[in-house]
C-alpha cells in the first residue's frame, strides 16, 4: 500500500490552509460592502417616504425633504454626460482609429492617465480657476457640469477605447479593402459594433458623478438654496452635498435624516449601475459576432 | 431598369465605379474634429496646471517661503497675531493616512485578488466581480457619512477612546475605498501570467501556495506594485471621506488615535470660507498645486510599471 | 500585350525587417498570374501593395513605385478609388457583422450607389460567382458572421466582385473551402479572367498550375523565377530552389 509521507502530509494541510485563508479574507473583506448597504437600510427606512423624497427641506434642513438635491444632482449629471461623452468618444475614435504609435500618442495616453489621478479636490480648483472665473460662468450648475464633465473625461475615454479595441482589427481591414474610407469604417463598421459597449461605459461615469461631492464643492452647489434653479446659471443643492452638509454642518438633525440621503443616494447610483449591468450583458447576448 | 444577374458583362448603369471619390467637405471636417479630440486631454491637463498656477502665483512669488510652507507644522492663515502657512502637519497627516490605509488595503487586496483570480470558481468570481464594482461605487462622502457613523463609535468602544475621529478611522475608510481598485488591478496583474506557467509548475509537483509565491508573485510582481501604487494614488488625492473622518486638527498626530487633517481636507474645508484673490485662498491652491505634483508622480510610476509589465 | 501593373524598384519593410528587397515585375491586362513561394516570402506583403493597404500599417515603409495603368497609385491621393479598382481577398474569411445582402453590397453604397435595382442586380451576380447563392438565397437577410468558414470565404469573394474591380487579388483563397467549391470557384476565376486581371498568391502549386498563366516563384522578398505556366512546370526553371520547390521538396 502507497503511504503519504509525513511531508507530503503538510504539505497538504498548509495548502488547504492556503486556500481556506485566502477565502475567509476575501468574504470579509466583502462583508462590509453586504452590511454597509443592510445598516443604511435599518436606520434609514423609517424616515424614507414619499414625501421626503419630493418635498424641499424646512427649519433649517433639520426637516422635510430632499427634492431640491434630487433636482441639482440630476441637472449636474445629465449637463456633465452630455458635455464629456462627445468629447470622450472623440478621443478615442483619435486614439484607436487614427493615431500612430508615436510621442504624440504616448503623450495623450500619460495625459489621461494623470487626468484620471488628479485629486477630485484639484479639479474643484481647476473648475473654479477655469470656468467659475475666467470664463466668467459664476458658481453655477454649467461650471459644475463642467468640472464634472473633466472628471469623467478619463474614464469614459478609457471604457470607450475598450469598446472599440474590441471591434475585431479585420472588420475594418475587410472594409478598407473594398475602398470604404477610414471614416466610413469607423461610421458603418467600428460605431455600430462598439456603441453597446460605449454606452455602458457612459452610463457608469453617470453613477460615478452622481456621489461626485468634492469636485462641486466651490464651483455651483450651494449648502441650501429656497428655490428651484430655473437656468443652468443657477446654484443648486445636489444629493451628495446635501449629505455631507446634514452630517456635518447642520446641528439637530434627527438620525434618520442622513441615513435616508445616504440610502437614496446609494440605491440611485446602484440603480443606475444595475442598467450598466443590464445593459452590459444584454449586449454580450445579443453580439453579432 | 430590367437588370439580369446572368449577365456576366458589367451593366453600364454602374456609374458610381469611374467616380473617384474626393473627400468631401464634411468628411474632412469631422476627421479634423475627431484629431482635435484626441488632443483634449492633453489640453486638459496643462490647462489644469495653468490655471492652479496662475491662482497661486501671487502667493508663490511674493509670499512663499519654501522652508515655511514645507517645514512649518504651524498653518495659521486666518490668525490675527502671525498668519502662517506651513503644510508639514497636513503633508504629514496626508502620508500617515495613506501609508497606514496601504498597509491594511495592500496585502488584504491582493489576498482578494490572489483568491480571485486563482482559486474562484467562475460563478464565485461573477459575484464578486459585481460586489467590487459595487463598492468602486459608493461615493466617498457616503465612506466619510460611514466613518461619522459607524467606524467612529466602533474605535471608541474597541480601543476605549475619547474621540474615534481620527488617523485610524480615516485609514480604515481609506483602506476600504482603495481595496476594489487594488483588487481588480492585482486581478488583471494575475490574470496576465500566461497558462503555461502555472500548468509547468503543476506538472512538475508544485502546490498551489508554491505556484502563488515562486511562479505567479514574481511573473506578477510589476503589476501587483502598479496595483498597490494606484491605491496610493486613490488615498492620497481622496477629500471628502477624509474631510469627514480625520477630525479636522492641524497638528502632527502622535498616535493613530489622534485627530489630524490632510492636504485635501484643508482645500475643501477652507476654500469656501477664503475671501477669492486673496493670499489664504491663493495658498490653498499652492497646496493643490503640491497635490497635482504629487499625483503626477504617483501615476507616472505607476504607469511605467505596468509598461515595464507588458515589455 | 498590354501591361496593366508594373511594379519597379518596390522595397517594403515592417521596421527595421525588410520583407521585399528590389522588386520588380510586370503584370499583363487579362493574365492570371500566380505567386508561389514557402511561407514569409513575402508574397501577401506584395499583394497589399497592390490596392495600398499598406496605407493602414504605421511600422510599414515602401519605396518604388507602382503603376496601375501608367499611374503610379503611391501619388494618387484618392485611394479608396484605387482599392475599388483593385479588389482583394483576404485569406481568412470575414463576414462583416451584418446581414448577407449588406456585406455584398457593402462596397457600392460606400461608393455612393443608391440604386435598389442596381444593388439587387450585384448582390444576386456576385453571389452566383462566388458559388454562394444557392445556399443563401433564402436568407440573405440573416448575419454573415452566422455563416460558416467557407460560406464566409465565398461571401469574402463575392464582396470584393462587388466593386467589379480591374485587378482581383487573391491571397490564398482557397485555405478555408472544400475541394468542390474550389473547384467552382476556380472555374468562375477563369470566366472573370475575360474582364479582369488576377493576381493569385496560393501555396498550393497544383492551383497556380490549373489557374495561371504565367507564375512567380517568391522567396526571401525576391522573385526567383517567372515565366509562363507551359515552361516553369516543365522543368525550365532558372534556378534550381523553384524546381525544388514545385517538386516539394522545400517550403
Amino acid at each position: 500500500m502507497f503511504k503519504p509521507s509525513i511531508h507530503l502530509l503538510n504539505k497538504d494541510i498548509r495548502e488547504k490552509n492556503f486556500k481556506n485563508i485566502l477565502s475567509l479574507v476575501t468574504f470579509f473583506l466583502f462583508l462590509p460592502a453586504l452590511g454597509i448597504i443592510f445598516w443604511l437600510f435599518i436606520k434609514g427606512y423609517p424616515a424614507l417616504s414619499w414625501d421626503f423624497l419630493t418635498q424641499d427641506p424646512i427649519n433649517g434642513m433639520t426637516a422635510g425633504g430632499i427634492f431640491p438635491t434630487i433636482i441639482g444632482t440630476f441637472w449636474l449629471v445629465i449637463i456633465s454626460v452630455l458635455v464629456s461623452c462627445p468629447m470622450g468618444v472623440l478621443a478615442a475614435l483619435y486614439l484607436s482609429e487614427y493615431a500612430k504609435d508615436g510621442k504624440l500618442t504616448r503623450i495623450i495616453r500619460l495625459a489621461i492617465l494623470n487626468l484620471a489621478g488628479v485629486p477630485s479636490i484639484v479639479h474643484a480648483l481647476f473648475g473654479l480657476g477655469a470656468f467659475v472665473l475666467f470664463m466668467n460662468m459664476g458658481t453655477s450648475i454649467l461650471a459644475a457640469s463642467f468640472t464634472l464633465a473633466v472628471m469623467n473625461l478619463p474614464v469614459i475615454i478609457t471604457s470607450t477605447l475598450e469598446s472599440l479595441k474590441a471591434v475585431p482589427h479585420s472588420y475594418r481591414e475587410a472594409s478598407w479593402n473594398v475602398g470604404a474610407s477610414r471614416l466610413q469604417t469607423i461610421r458603418y463598421i467600428v460605431l455600430p459594433n462598439s456603441y453597446p459597449g460605449i454606452l455602458t461605459g457612459v452610463v457608469f461615469a453617470v453613477g460615478r458623478s452622481a456621489g461626485e461631492t468634492a469636485a462641486i464643492l466651490f464651483t455651483g452647489v450651494a449648502f441650501y438654496l429656497p428655490f428651484l434653479p430655473s437656468t443652468v446659471f443657477d446654484q443648486c443643492m445636489a444629493l451628495s452635498m446635501h449629505l455631507f452638509t446634514i452630517s456635518t454642518q447642520v446641528v439637530g438633525v434627527p438620525e434618520a435624516y442622513p441615513f435616508a440621503t445616504a440610502l437614496v443616494l446609494i440605491l440611485l447610483i446602484l440603480s443606475v449601475n444595475s442598467i450598466a449591468v443590464g445593459l452590459r450583458t444584454y449586449f454580450r447576448v445579443k453580439r453579432k459576432w | 431598369m430590367e437588370l439580369k444577374a446572368t449577365e456576366t458583362a458589367v451593366p453600364k448603369a454602374m456609374e458610381w465605379r469611374h467616380r473617384k471619390s474626393t473627400k468631401p467637405k464634411s468628411e474632412r471636417i469631422i476627421e479634423f474634429i475627431i484629431k482635435a479630440g484626441g488632443l483634449s486631454s492633453i489640453v486638459l491637463i496643462i490647462a489644469i496646471l495653468i490655471f492652479i498656477l496662475k491662482e497661486s502665483a501671487p502667493f508663490l512669488i511674493k509670499r512663499f517661503d519654501f522652508s515655511e510652507f514645507f517645514l512649518s507644522t504651524e498653518w495659521n492663515p486666518a490668525s490675527v497675531v502671525e498668519i502662517k502657512y506651513g503644510i508639514l502637519a497636513l503633508l504629514v497627516g496626508t502620508l500617515l493616512v495613506t501609508i497606514i490605509s496601504m498597509l491594511i488595503a495592500v496585502p488584504l487586496g491582493l489576498a482578494c485578488a490572489f483568491y480571485i483570480s486563482e482559486f474562484c470558481s467562475p460563478q464565485l468570481r461573477e459575484v464578486y466581480k459585481i460586489l467590487i464594482e459595487f463598492l468602486a461605487a459608493i461615493p466617498s462622502v457616503v465612506w466619510g457619512f460611514i466613518a461619522i457613523m459607524m467606524i467612529n463609535p466602533l474605535i471608541i468602544h474597541t480601543f476605549d477612546v475619547p474621540i474615534g475621529l481620527n488617523i485610524l478611522n480615516a485609514s480604515i475608510i481609506l483602506a476600504l475605498m482603495s481595496l476594489p481598485l487594488i483588487v481588480s488591478v492585482g486581478e488583471d496583474a494575475l490574470r496576465a501570467v500566461p497558462e503555461t506557467y502555472r500548468e509547468a509548475a503543476e506538472g512538475m509537483g508544485a502546490t498551489k501556495w508554491e505556484v502563488a509565491t515562486r511562479v505567479l508573485l514574481p511573473a506578477a510582481k510589476n503589476g501587483l506594485m502598479a496595483a498597490a501604487l494606484l491605491g496610493v494614488g486613490r488615498a492620497l488625492g481622496e477629500t471628502m471621506a477624509v474631510l469627514m473622518a480625520t477630525g479636522h486638527s492641524i497638528q502632527i498626530p502622535e498616535s493613530i488615535f489622534e485627530p489630524g487633517r490632510t492636504l485635501t481636507a484643508t482645500i475643501a474645508a477652507e476654500l469656501g470660507e477664503s475671501p477669492k484673490g486673496g493670499e489664504h485662498y491663493q495658498a490653498l491652491f499652492a497646496i493643490g498645486l503640491v497635490l497635482f505634483v504629487l499625483s503626477f508622480i504617483v501615476n507616472l510610476s505607476a504607469d511605467y510599471l505596468i509598461r515595464g509589465r507588458k515589455k | 500585350m498590354k501591361k496593366k501593373i508594373e511594379i519597379k524598384n518596390l522595397k517594403v519593410s515592417y521596421g527595421s525587417k525588410v520583407v521585399i528587397k528590389d522588386l520588380s515585375l510586370d503584370i499583363y491586362q487579362n493574365e492570371v498570374i500566380a505567386i508561389i513561394g514557402p511561407a514569409n516570402s513575402g508574397k501577401s506583403s506584395l499583394l497589399r501593395c497592390l490596392n495600398r493597404m499598406t496605407d493602414f500599417n504605421n511600422e510599414v515603409k515602401v519605396e518604388g513605385s507602382v503603376l496601375l495603368d501608367g499611374q503610379n497609385i503611391y501619388e494618387e491621393e484618392d485611394s479608396t478609388f484605387l482599392r475599388r479598382r483593385v479588389g482583394m481577398v483576404s485569406p481568412l474569411p470575414v463576414g462583416l457583422p451584418m446581414t448577407i445582402q449588406e456585406n455584398v453590397t457593402y462596397a457600392p453604397r460606400m461608393a455612393g450607389c443608391k440604386n435598389k435595382a442596381e444593388l439587387d442586380f450585384i448582390l444576386e451576380d456576385c453571389l452566383k460567382k462566388a458559388a454562394l447563392w444557392d445556399e443563401v438565397k433564402d436568407r440573405l437577410h440573416t448575419l454573415a458572421t452566422k455563416l460558416s468558414g467557407g460560406q464566409q470565404q465565398r461571401l469574402t469573394i463575392a464582396r470584393a466582385l462587388s466593386h467589379h474591380p480591374e485587378v482581383l487579388c487573391l491571397d490564398e483563397f482557397s485555405i478555408a473551402i472544400d475541394p468542390v467549391t474550389t473547384m467552382k470557384i476556380e472555374s468562375v476565376l477563369h470566366e472573370l479572367k475575360k474582364d479582369m486581371t488576377i493576381v493569385m498568391v496560393t501555396n498550393v502549386i497544383n492551383q497556380a498550375k490549373r489557374l495561371g498563366d504565367r507564375t512567380a516563384m517568391m522567396l526571401n522578398g525576391e522573385i526567383l523565377d517567372l515565366d509562363e505556366n507551359s515552361k516553369l512546370f516543365n522543368g525550365q526553371t532558372k534556378d534550381s530552389r523553384t524546381k525544388d520547390y514545385i517538386e516539394g521538396l522545400f517550403g
